[in-house]
């Protein structure tokens, strides 16, 4: 009986942990699809995937790479990157920013 | 620390600022400069020059409440504004201002649907309404109604109706399918227009013109007021799409090909945009073209009809867009080919085919879904990989084959004279009724000086435009005080009305300064 309790009190705080963060991913892939994918998705007439693969990228959907560190989304998203624009924070709030993160560091 | 308005002391502007917050949360008041710099505008000209337009704040009110409350306080204290709705004006200025220091009045978190009625087609929306949420909105509630986007659908029904944009579909003139406003003024005074003037009004979207002067339209590329609430036209889903090519051998042959184009056109007939595809220019880079170019007194049209002819291609072409029922549309194209036959040697191929709405299998076929009532942002990839934006110099001329003739003449001597690259995208499109619309897109880049010499090429042209009779509709900002110089009948006669407008309307001068070239009158030293 102590060693279960013990197991459950080791087990809760890490699978909320992971609850939180599967459920910050799911809400990035939200805010993704919205916000990102008509440029970023697969197919025709996607101009950022089309843009990363004249670039080199490899893989050019963004949703395929394993590379992307918070820091490079973060850069894109304020910053923009060639022909893409800055995104404000009425657009993308630092929450869903968090999220986009969250959601492609997860792929 | 972002920089102070024009003309206002830090003092007032922190308290400023502190009325703003009180007004709309903390949340939604910007200063930081990294915030600040979100409302920059990522297609500058004047990248990493001192004349690139910096916001001293943004603000982000959730409702039409707020916004008064705004106007108030920026009245209090003169503090100009510039109002967007979702910042995604790209090639025209994005979110940023035409002054720097002005305060940005983002709209964007008022982005409510309001209605959408598909048994009258029409929508009530909110300025931070996209064309992407209006497309998902219906989709989700199955509406039967199409959606006419320019070629970005980030931006907004609303804005790009107050900017007078176009699209490609039968309601691709947007302000010809605005239907009732509603404007806070710079007074803070709310104002509904056409039949939102009626107390429990039943028809503010479906009749636009109420009763007495018609002011509507004095609120589209204009400082006068902000629009809170605007109703646009839709048309009801059509069943097909389809469009015809028809190509034409000879050089002179665009004259009876662009007349049958506009009898089509005004008679209902062809009803989407569509542009004049030339077989020379797709061929620039052929050698043999440069050298038949380049040969002692150029080449001339005989040489270059009979070029063409040893390729097999027409001298022009043009590919009709047509929507309506199944058994009509055929019709139509039949009856387009018999008026065109009246050309010799004109030829006609079946375009594309779609049934609207487009399903998903459709949809993966198509490169760009706009004319098929879809928004994207496919067109971003005609732009290439290189440059990091572009701006458009989009002049407006006669439907007519002599016109397109002259503009690419003039066109061509201008690029040479300036050294400017080949930047035509668009040639005689049909985004407006009656006349045509020509589209030079200059990519912008991270090099001054590059950058400077396309803002010189681009005020060369609008007053080259000028003087042949081609206005703007539409500009950057950088441009609106050379465009609407531009418009100079009777010394500036339009300009000094709508500087009288401004005056009365907004004796501050709070809203947007500089937009369309329009001033208030402490700062109208200004103009060139």
């Amino acid at each position: 009986m102590t060693r279960m309790c013990l197991l459950i009190a080791l087990l809760v705080p890490i699978s909320g942990h992971a609850f939180a963060a599967e459920s910050q991913a799911e809400q990035g892939r939200e805010v993704y699809q919205k916000w990102c994918t008509p440029c970023h998705g697969t197919g025709l007439g996607k101009p950022g995937t089309s843009a990363l693969a004249a670039h080199g990228a490899k893989p050019a959907v963004l949703e395929q790479r394993t590379d992307l560190t918070p820091k490079m989304i973060e850069t894109a998203v304020r910053k923009g990157v060639y022909f893409m624009p800055r995104f404000r924070k009425t657009e993308i709030s630092n929450a869903d920013l968090a999220a986009i993160v969250a959601y492609l560091a997860h792929k | 620390m972002p920089s102070l308005p024009p003309g206002v002391n830090r003092k007032d502007f922190q308290d400023a600022i502190a009325q703003f917050q009180a007004a709309v949360g903390k949340e939604w008041v910007f200063t930081s400069d990294e915030d600040v710099d979100l409302y920059r505008d990522s297609y500058s000209p004047f990248w990493n020059e001192p004349e690139d337009p910096v916001p001293s704040a943004a603000l982000a009110p959730d409702g039409v409440e707020q916004v008064q409350q705004i106007v108030r306080i920026a009245n209090k204290y003169k503090i100009p504004l510039w109002t967007v709705s979702t910042g995604k004006n790209l090639a025209y200025g994005g979110s940023a201002p035409r002054l720097s220091g002005s305060v940005v009045l983002d709209l964007k978190r008022m982005n409510r649907i309001l209605e959408v009625n598909d048994r009258n087609h029409y929508a009530l929306v909110e300025p931070g309404v996209s064309y992407f949420d209006l497309y998902r909105y219906t989709q989700e509630k199955g509406l039967n109604v199409f959606i006419d986007a320019p070629d970005p659908g980030w931006g907004s029904p609303m804005g790009n109706t107050l900017d007078r944009g176009g699209g490609h579909t039968p309601l691709r003139d947007h302000f010809s399918t605005l239907c009732g406003m509603e404007v806070v003024l710079a007074s803070g005074d709310v104002v509904r227009t056409g039949m939102g003037a009626l107390p429990n009004s039943r028809t503010w979207q479906q009749y636009k013109y109420g009763f007495g002067p018609y002011v509507d339209g004095m609120f589209t590329q204009s400082n006068y007021g902000i629009v809170t609430k605007m109703g646009v036209w839709l048309y009801p889903m059509p069943e097909m799409r389809f469009t015809g090519i028809v190509s034409v051998p000879k050089h002179d042959d665009l004259i009876p090909m662009v007349d049958t184009l506009s009898y089509l056109m005004n008679s209902n007939i062809v009803l989407g945009t569509t542009s004049i595809a030339s077989s020379l220019r797709a061929l620039a880079r052929d050698p043999e073209l440069i050298a038949l170019r380049s040969k002692a007194g150029g080449a001339g049209i005989p040489e270059l009809e009979e070029y063409l002819r040893g390729k097999n291609l027409p001298y022009w072409s043009i590919e009709l867009p047509f929507y309506g029922p199944t058994e009509v549309v055929p019709a139509q194209w039949a009856f387009a080919k018999r008026k065109f036959s009246a050309i010799p040697g004109v030829q006609f191929r079946d375009g594309a085919s779609n049934k609207l709405p487009p399903g998903p299998e459709d949809l993966a076929k198509v490169a760009n879904p706009v004319p098929l009532g879809v928004p994207s942002l496919a067109i971003f990839a005609a732009l290439g990989t290189n440059g990091v934006g572009h701006i458009d110099f989009s002049p407006i001329t006669p439907m007519t084959g002599e016109a397109v003739f002259e503009m690419l003449d003039v066109f061509d001597k201008v690029s040479n004279e300036m050294g400017i690259d080949n930047v035509l995208s668009v040639i005689a499109g049909t985004y407006y009724p009656r006349s045509f619309f020509f589209l030079f897109t200059f990519p912008i880049v991270h090099d001054v000086e590059r950058n400077r010499k396309t803002r010189a090429a681009f005020q060369r042209l609008v007053q080259v435009g000028a003087e042949h009779g081609w206005g703007e509709y539409r500009t950057h900002l950088a441009f609106m005080d050379d465009v609407a110089n531009a418009y100079s009948f009777n010394n500036h006669a339009l300009l000094r009305l709508h500087e009288t407008l401004k005056d009365a309307l907004d004796p501050n001068g709070i809203l947007a300064p500089g937009k369309s070239g329009i001033w208030p009158k402490h700062m109208r030293k200004r103009r060139v």
